[in-house]
């Protein structure tokens, strides 16, 4: 599979803080990528390195094999970026900020994509208001339409959804998905882990400048992430003192937390043999909340 | 190209949909001059033996509104892109930054044309003016529009808020265009004065253009052409080299 994103040995250095600390990251062609990691942990320097708005102090990045140094003109054409903050320029409608970033792609005549992207977000019936007369879910949609106007291979979107409502992350998450599923890679950062979860194939943690995991949904959630028990005991013994010590009570049932599917068994074992009256056995799924939790926990320094 | 293009028409519509602030009040500003400084003066002095004092100012006041202008939307321009955080708008496309440097200082120059030519047209209902040589006119105002564009490009970068930006305004732009003869002739000041003057390279885009109304100035129009021009050099090479690095735009 060919390399949308190739980042190398990337390091940025703002006075004492180390915003990024050696990446090394590859996303392929086609890719549903997730970048997380809490505030500060360098996921906006690392896009904004992506996009050439900000000059790393070392390493190399290349957009579908092109330098974003060396090779901007060819590297920017092929990224549209969503960036964090809900900047707009006061100044235009909807239709002219749409038309102008256009034209700064080298593309005079767009009308038609920007109509097809307009009705996609949504914006149509808002295409020839001004820009300060929006809302900042609207605005946001703009954001969105701006980054696509030059159809870019590669979209990356930082934290397109913090503070957005329901109606706006559904539309946009269909959206994005079904450009996803036309061939374009995506790249996204978000706090909602949830929807990390659901959308992308494959996800990077990043903990103070530096990459702590890098997997597949899947693989992540299976690795790292425990599995809770619950269950409540009737009348009969008690819970043996091994298992009480590690267990929590709630709402007059217990819960236990396990690394290994295979500790589940020997705990029911253990339980059988105790003679303990088990009931209302249940097995809670992982979660990526989860598995954050702990990445982050364990990068954390001693 | 294009990406060239829309970056000045999107300078220029910007200042054009906000025409009262950056076209009509430049131009009222230096109609009150007109009126206060010809009124108290025309009786009195006399300049280059025979022209009118407010056939003199008039020039002087239209140079003065190119270059106020010029600096005026560049600087106010950029600052603005960046308090708002837009600026990431231009810096994401393909856009270079030789483009970057041409579309707005162009912008800049059509901005100081616009006003100065509004200023012209304006005072021209109070006193009918020479136009001895169009060319050396047209030559200084777009070089004067250029180095003062091109000033305000690095201003506009330079400075992370207003009160920075209007700092550089009040205490760089306006002593220099005021104190550059819009309002007499340098002849007329003590030896001293006349040569500090001879300094300030706004006195010879003013004195240049002037000669392009009356065929008479201060100093040589060849003099004051290479002046300015060499200015444009000095600044055009400055800001585009602050533009290649990047600085304070791309960190
Ligand atoms: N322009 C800047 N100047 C100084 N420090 C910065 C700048 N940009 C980011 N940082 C610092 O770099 C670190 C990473 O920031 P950022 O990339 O925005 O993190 P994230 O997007 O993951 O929240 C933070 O500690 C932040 O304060
Ligand atoms: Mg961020």
């Amino acid at each position: 599979m060919a390399t949308a994103i190739s980042v190398r040995q990337v390091a940025k250095r703002y006075g004492a803080v180390e915003a990024l600390a050696g990446v090394d990251l590859a996303v392929d062609q086609g890719e549903f990528f997730g970048l997380l990691g809490p505030n500060g942990a360098g996921k906006t320097t690392l896009i904004s390195a992506l996009a050439g708005l900000v000059r790393p102090d070392r390493g190399r990045i290349e957009v579908m094999g092109c330098d974003v140094i060396d090779d901007y003109r060819n590297a920017r054409r092929q990224l549209g970026v969503v960036p964090q903050e809900l900047v707009f320029d006061p100044f235009f409608t909807v239709r002219e900020t749409l038309t102008i970033q256009s034209g700064y792609f080298g593309i005079a005549n767009n009308a038609g994509w920007i109509d097809e992207i307009l009705a996609n977000l949504d914006l149509t019936s808002r295409a020839d208001t001004n820009m300060r007369a929006l809302s900042g879910g609207m605005k946001r949609r703009v954001l969105v339409a701006q980054a696509l106007v030059h159809r870019p291979p590669v979209i990356v979107l930082d934290e397109p959804t913090a503070g957005v409502d329901v109606e706006l992350r559904r539309t946009l998450w269909q959206f994005i998905r079904r450009l996803n599923r036309d061939g374009h890679t995506i790249i996204l950062t978000t706090h909602y882990l949830e929807e990390a979860e659901d959308l992308c194939s494959r996800i990077a943690m990043l903990r103070a400048g530096r990459v702590v995991a890098l997997d597949s949904t899947a693989n992540l959630l299976r690795r790292f992430s425990s599995r809770v028990l619950k269950f409540r005991l009737g009348p009969g013994p008690g819970l043996p003192e091994a298992l009480a010590r590690r267990a929590t009570p709630a709402e007059g049932a217990w819960t236990l937390l396990f690394e290994h599917q295979a500790e589940i068994e020997q705990v029911l074992a253990q339980l059988r043999l105790a003679g303990c009256a088990v009931e209302d056995v249940e097995v809670g799924k992982p979660e990526l909340e989860e598995v954050f939790i702990r990445v982050m926990k364990d990068a954390a320094p001693p | 190209m294009i990406g060239f293009r829309t970056l000045l028409y999107k300078e220029v519509l910007r200042f054009w949909k906000v025409g009262t602030q950056t076209v009509a009040a430049p131009v009222l500003t230096a109609l009150l001059y007109l009126l206060i400084f010809s009124h108290v003066l025309e009786a009195h002095v006399r300049v280059y033996g025979s022209v009118a004092y407010t056939a003199f100012l008039i020039p002087g006041l239209v140079m003065m509104s190119v270059l106020q202008n010029a600096f005026a939307n560049s600087s106010s321009s950029l600052i603005q892109s960046k308090v708002t955080g837009n600026i990431i708008f231009v810096l994401l496309p393909p856009i270079s930054y030789r483009e970057f440097f041409a579309a707005y200082v162009i912008a800049a120059i059509v901005r100081g044309l616009v006003v100065g030519g509004g200023v012209l047209a304006a005072t021209l209902w109070f006193t009918p003016l020479d136009f001895a040589y169009p060319l050396w006119i047209l030559v200084f105002a777009l070089i004067g529009g250029g180095v003062l564009g091109s000033l305000g490009v690095v201003a506009g970068i330079w400075a992370d808020k207003f009160d920075q930006l209007a700092a550089f305004q009040n205490f760089l732009i306006m002593p220099l265009t005021f104190l550059s003869g819009v309002f007499y002739s340098v002849h007329s000041l003590p030896t001293f004065w006349q040569r500090v003057s001879h300094y300030n390279p706004v006195f010879y885009m003013i004195d240049g253009f002037r000669y392009g109304f009356f065929g008479v100035s201060d100093v040589s129009p060849w003099r004051s052409l290479a002046v300015a021009a060499a200015c444009f050099a000095v600044l055009a090479t400055l800001t585009l080299l602050l533009l290649k690095r990047g600085y304070k735009l791309r960190s």
